[in-house]
């Protein structure tokens, strides 16, 4: 239910703009308004989420400790997965962030007659995700091109680099075969394994499809349907200078494309996507594991009823002085 | 009830069933949950919602407005944790975490995959606590809670160990267990315990232990135990209990006073202390350094916990050393210096035999005996014979909590190296960070739920089983007294003739005390090596 939920709810988006733009001629509506809208809830969005979470005190130290503790001199500790100082959590952390260190360990658990376990490495899912995240966010960057005049330094750069192996003209970018292989890729997995296909909901499909749709839509105009990337430039300098224009003859397909992302920028704060912002606060992955050397400080810790010493010894005074204890009332 | 054959058990089907979870109810298994808790075990602590039940009833007899109590002490507890609010936020769905469960491994079920088991909760989170779930409902994934949600979460909130294992492989180290521990927070709102777990609590507020022992008994079975050393090597051990002025107090589970497999490696400590001469004392009022009201919420943990500083500032104590338990060290190591810091009145732990400072913990002054015995061996000071334990060939087994709460790795093996002569790992997934639990942490070692229990163990099991066949290991060390009071049974049905040992045990077996006797068996009264036609 939830796949076609989202299948329908991502095709629902393309018809919108058909009939805004085409239909009721909102130019002005689907490049100008939309975008600052999507772009306003984003930040606005995200930052009202992230502070949301930043608020919410971290009572305990509760790293998960993924290799040997701090303990001798003569005994080695694994520094950055069971980090016991701030610099190992930062390093913990990048390799977390930019290199999904925890992905990286999966493997895949069989159970054969005998019965028989066996583990398995498996770096599928890993190395989906790293394709996705990386290609998308250089895709991302590439797009700073529209954005800035002179078109900065490392943009030329990256995209020489990803342009590499000139393949036709317009020159092909491996970044964009990639991104939809990784994109779907992900997806299949979704639909094929029979686990995570039953824990899947719409809100795992809808991202899946829009992203899928917003890769697509750039494909076909960057090599297949002519636009016109000059009045498009028009349009992003003119929305980052706050001059917006709307030119003409501009194909629907940059719409669709435009509009897909704004829905996805105004999707984001609300949803599991907010997993970019998320990682960085997870009390199990940016604390460093030196609870017994440094007290850590819980701000709402309150005094508790305890049964104490002196009402034990009233309890079973008589046991004890019988058993030899010594006691504090005779 | 019948359990079926390794065989017929180990039939696993992982495909989960046709209906969605949500539209599939929850048939509420014999043999995978545990009895709830008794009138009398919420009492002893003024728990709420104190009344006879039982989960085999239609009717748990909740308060009336148990659905609002619910909800408020969810709402309260997002605003409390950040890392609750944060998993319940955050999970992608990815299914990284789905077969790293010991329970789904070696049952099948699907709730049991991890990121299901915390979905339970998070529908009903994202129905009273999100605006999307709010408005969408179904499709974003919310859901109604009624009292058949309530029996779902109460039947899998008691069916996780809480061992964290699939935080390890969440690239957002979203820890199931932190889910878990909150949810069964709320379900004990409203009475929804199980006595496993509630009698203990019990017994442990009143008389210090989860085993409910008054001093006198626990002085009664020390003295069986000295003389059970002195049978073996002729030596008198004497230890002291509730000493003031004692330069350190010991802390251990007090499993170990009970149960004969951790009996044993109680044994171990008092040999070692004596043979070192260690100023050092007991105590009948915190007789327990497990900590059952772990399982059941926050406060409590701290309530039954305050007794071990509260009674190192009586004794005053020095510093504070550990037995060898699992959640033990959990709550010691990630709880205790948050809940009773700063820890001002007692001194920052040296060993006073080889002088070493324990640095990593010198705020909340708690060593481990693993780390303290280690340095010991590493300084030469303990006189050792590995040889006695030569009819072990030892394989160790990492328990959750010191691994993946602490990173305790190296130095229980350091020990069983210098022990013993024979010792091989099992295969590298399954121990260390990877290790599996022994599926009957977090209270839920009892009997009634045995089925639960031995596919839980499957994965330690099969891991064991590979080493078995492979070197013939015969013998399970840990530092756990949960696995060698839990363990036993399982391996008995997995893999046959493995024995489950304490490491201090062995160091007890192989230390050479001045002035013993020739000793002739091991503590357990077995014969040593080369004795076996005396
Ligand atoms: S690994 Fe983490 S993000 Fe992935 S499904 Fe499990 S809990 Fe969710
Ligand atoms: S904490 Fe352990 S028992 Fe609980 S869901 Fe995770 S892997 Fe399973």
């Amino acid at each position: 239910m939830g796949i076609l939920f989202s299948f329908f709810a991502v095709i629902a988006l393309i018809v919108i703009v058909f009939i805004g733009v085409k239909g009721a001629g909102l130019h002005y509506f689907f490049v100008v308004i939309i975008p600052y809208a999507a772009f306003l809830t984003f930040v606005i969005g995200v930052i009202y989420r992230v502070i949301k979470w930043g608020r919410i005190p971290v009572p305990f130290r509760i790293p998960t400790t993924a290799g040997q503790e701090k303990s001798f001199p003569w005994i080695k500790q694994n520094k950055i997965d069971n980090p016991s100082s701030s610099l190992g959590v930062i390093i913990r952390m990048a390799f977390e962030v930019l290199l999904f260190r925890s992905l990286f360990r999966n493997m895949r658990t069989e159970l054969r007659d005998g019965p028989k376990l066996s583990y398995a490495s498996t770096k599928w899912l890993w190395l989906g995700g790293l394709a996705f995240h990386w290609t998308f966010f250089i895709i991302l960057t590439r797009h700073l091109r529209l954005f800035f005049e002179p078109v900065p330094f490392f943009v030329e750069i990256l995209e020489s680099l990803d342009g590499f192996f000139q393949v036709g003209a317009p020159v092909l970018y491996v970044t964009d075969i990639i991104f939809l292989g990784a994109v779907t890729f992900l997806f299949l997995r979704r639909v094929i394994i029979p686990q995570v296909r039953y824990i899947s909901l719409a809100s795992d499909y809808f991202p899946i499809f829009l992203i899928f749709s917003i890769g697509l839509t750039g494909v076909l105009m960057r090599y297949f349907l002519k636009t016109d990337v000059v009045g498009i430039k028009q349009i992003t300098m003119g929305l980052i200078t706050f001059k917006p224009v709307v030119p003409e003859g501009i194909g629907i397909i940059f719409y669709i494309h435009l509009f897909l992302v704004s829905a996805l920028f105004a999707y984001f704060p609300m949803s599991k996507l907010m997993h970019m912002a998320g990682v960085f606060l997870s009390p199990t992955r940016n604390l460093a594991n030196n609870n017994r050397e440094v007290m850590h400080v819980n701000p709402w810790n309150y005094p508790v009823k305890v049964h104490t010493y002196e009402e034990y010894e009233d309890d079973y005074r008589e046991f004890m002085k019988q058993a030899g204890l010594p006691v504090e009332k005779e | 009830m019948a359990i079926q054959k390794p065989e017929e058990l180990s039939k696993i089907n992982y495909k989960p069933p046709k209906t969605a979870w949500f539209d599939t109810p929850t048939e509420i298994k014999k043999g995978f949950f545990c009895w709830g808790n008794k009138e009398k075990s919420l009492k002893a602590v003024g728990f709420p919602n104190i009344r006879q039940w039982s989960v085999a009833d239609e009717d748990w007899k909740l308060p009336e407005n148990w659905k609002e109590i619910f909800i408020e002490g969810l709402r309260e507890r997002v605003n409390k944790y950040r890392s609750f609010r944060l998993f319940l936020d955050i999970c992608v769905r990815c299914g990284a975490c789905a077969d790293k469960c010991h329970f789904f491994i070696g049952g099948g079920d699907p709730k049991n995959m991890p990121v299901l088991r915390a979905e339970l909760l998070r529908s009903i989170y994202r129905k009273y606590c999100t605006t999307s779930g709010k408005i969408m409902g179904k499709i974003a994934g919310a859901r109604d809670l009624n009292v058949n949600v309530l029996k779902e979460l109460w039947y899998y909130a008691y069916q996780c160990t809480e061992c964290r294992r699939c935080s390890l492989f969440c690239p957002y180290g979203i820890d199931t267990a932190e889910i878990t521990i909150l949810a069964r927070e709320l379900l004990n709102l409203l009475g929804l315990n199980i006595e496993w777990i509630a009698g203990p609590v019990a017994n442990c507020y009143m008389t210090g232990n989860h085993m409910g022992l008054l001093p006198h008994t626990i002085m009664d079975i020390v003295n069986e135990f000295k003389e059970s050393i002195y049978q073996v090597t002729g030596i008198n051990v004497d230890p002291s209990y509730n000493r003031k002025g004692a330069e350190i107090l010991f802390v251990h589970p007090s499993g170990e006073y009970f149960d004969p497999n951790g009996n044993i490696t109680f044994l171990g400590y008092l040999m070692l202390f004596h043979e070192l001469g260690l100023d050092i004392t007991l105590s009948t009022y915190c007789s327990e350094g497990g900590n059952f009201g772990f399982f059941t919420s926050n406060e409590m943990a701290k309530r039954l916990h305050s007794k071990i500083y509260a009674e190192a500032k009586r004794l005053k104590v020095k510093w504070i050393l550990g037995g060898e338990c699992g959640h033990m060290w959990r709550v010691w190591h990630q709880y205790h210096n948050t809940w009773f810091g700063p820890i001002d009145f007692l001194e920052e732990p040296v060993s006073p035999i080889t002088g070493t400072k324990f640095e990593n913990a010198k705020s909340n002054k708690i060593v481990h005996i693993t780390e303290f015995t280690a340095d010991l061996i590493k300084h030469g000071k303990l006189n050792l014979d590995p040889s006695r334990n030569d009819n072990y060939i030892v394989t160790f087994h990492d328990s959750c909590n010191p691994a993946r709460a602490m990173g305790l790795l190296e130095e229980p093996r350091y020990i069983i190296k210098n022990i013993c002569n024979h010792f091989y790992e099992m295969p590298p997934q399954t121990i260390r960070e990877n290790t599996f639990c022994c599926g009957s942490g977090s209270g839920l070692n009892a009997s009634e739920n045995m089925e639960l229990r031995l596919r839980g163990a499957l994965p330690r099991a099969n891991a064991l089983k590979h080493v078995n066949e492979k070197f013939g290991v015969n013998t399970l060390a840990n530092i756990c007294q949960i696995d060698r009071a839990t363990l036993q049974t399982l391996v008995d049905y997995w893999v046959p003739g493995v024995a489950v040992r304490g490491v201090h045990e062995m160091v007890g077996n192989a230390l050479v005390m001045k002035g013993e006797k020739e000793r002739t068996t091991d503590l357990r009264g077995d014969p040593l090596p080369g004795k076996e036609g005396g």
